[in-house]
């Protein structure tokens, strides 16, 4: 990656990783080794500093492999099943998606579109690319520019909401229909527990854990 | 110097997006050595910006619970429901702890980030060191649980896209929803364009 000319000079005078800042207060902490399931936190504002990392790159990779076994299930499997009048109508996250475009409400599809498919499917996609490379020690291809993605991707993923959601709607419809959860719940289900554990993941970590290699 | 220095005060940035640390060296375009993204001593125009996302969001979110979110039609029968009679039918039928879970994510939550922001930002601005520890603390909590709001607009394309039986009983979204939904984003934008390093920013009286 090329950097601009000004950034250069910083390299050679880039501070040690011996210090870390607040993301919240902006003061500078020295860093020290945590043990396990210690947390560190900021002494002016309480924020979390870093965690115990207890799952190293290895682990993440196998959870984040996991993770897309399970995302596709929860996509091909239908989610919810609703029994009316001896009717059954079973929907999938794109029946869903598709029905709001065409009845008008095409900001929604968008939103659920972005958020439940295509965000998901872009972090885990990156997370599997960079941590592939990283088991064996190194820097993927475009390292630098995908963790930059990631950062602004990750507050856009809304997989876990939607779990709730499918409850509400369960118990909303079971007023007037016979409704049955599908298989694909139980994988929404599955997905929103390994992203509980994912959540309690550092991803910036990546940058120290998979050192640069000289050229 | 304090005992807990701050980033500025040992001529120190923190990349706000990978979080490395970096010299300042005093130059305005400077790109962090790690990511190459531009290194910024706060967010910049944070304030403005929070404002704008802010006003934006609240002037949706009066449509989103004037007009209807969802419509019911059963044998000829149209029920139009907003977000609050929608928590209130679920806590007479259904089941009233969902009810509160509703409620909480869909009028609780967006009311709170109006509320928790919009004293973030006058406090800033009026530069008082009040509270500051608690309000560094409602920041990260406003930013932890704004995303779940999104649960009543996953609701109504759950519903609508089930209950498809035409006369008999057929769900349809309302342009409410779509209201409520860009509300969530705008919130969403608000709180990650607010820099929380400026509660910190007033004077010390105290050390």
């Amino acid at each position: 990656m090329s950097l601009p000319p000004s950034s250069i000079e910083h390299t050679q005078k880039a501070a040690t990783p011996e210090l870390l800042i607040c993301e919240y207060c902006d003061t500078v902490h020295r860093r020290r080794s945590l043990a396990y399931g210690e947390v560190a936190r900021c002494l002016r504002c309480q924020a979390v500093l870093e965690r115990h990392q207890r799952i190293g790159v290895n682990g993440m990779f196998a959870l984040v492999v996991t993770v897309m076994v399970v995302f596709v299930q929860a996509n091909v499997w239908p989610i919810i099943t609703l029994g009316f009048n001896g009717e059954q109508i079973r929907t999938t996250l794109w029946g869903i998606i598709i029905m709001m475009w065409k009845e008008h409400s095409q900001v929604v599809a968008v939103l659920a579109a972005g958020t439940l498919f295509f965000f998901p499917l872009c972090k885990m996609l990156t997370m599997g690319w960079l941590l592939a490379y990283g088991r064996v020690g190194r820097r993927a291809p475009g390292f630098g520019r995908l963790m930059v993605v990631m950062h602004y991707i990750n507050p856009w993923t809304m997989s876990e909401v939607f779990v709730l959601g499918v409850l509400v709607s369960i118990v909303k419809a079971h007023l007037y229909f016979d409704v049955k959860p599908d298989i694909g719940v139980f994988a929404y289900a599955a997905l929103a527990v390994l992203i509980t554990i994912f959540s309690g993941i550092d991803v910036r970590q990546l940058w120290d854990k998979i050192p640069e290699q000289a050229p | 110097m304090s005992a807990l220095p701050r980033a500025h005060e040992l001529g120190l940035i923190g990349c706000h997006i990978c979080g490395q640390v970096c010299r300042d060296t005093g130059i305005d375009d400077a790109a962090c050595p790690r990511c190459g993204a531009e290194l910024h001593r706060r967010k910049p125009n944070s304030c403005a910006r929070t404002w704008a996302l802010l006003i934006a969001a609240f002037l949706l979110y009066i449509p989103a619970n004037v007009l209807p979110i969802m419509r019911t039609v059963s044998l000829g029968d149209v029920d139009d429901n907003t977000i609050l009679s929608g928590v209130i039918e679920l806590w007479v039928k259904g089941s009233p702890d969902l009810a509160v879970i509703v409620f909480t994510a869909s009028i609780v939550v967006p009311m709170m980030k109006f509320l928790v922001m919009g004293t973030l930002l006058l406090s800033v601005h009026r530069g008082t060191n009040w509270a500051r520890a608690q309000r560094s603390k409602l920041f990260r909590l406003v930013e932890f649980i704004g995303y779940w709001s999104m649960l009543d607009v996953f609701v109504v394309s759950l519903l609508t896209a089930l209950v498809q039986f035409g006369f008999f009983s057929q769900v349809e979204p309302l342009p409410g929803v779509v209201y409520f939904g860009l509300t969530v984003v705008l919130t969403m934008l608000a709180s990650m364009s607010f820099d929380p390093r400026l509660i910190w920013d007033c004077k010390d009286e105290d050390e």
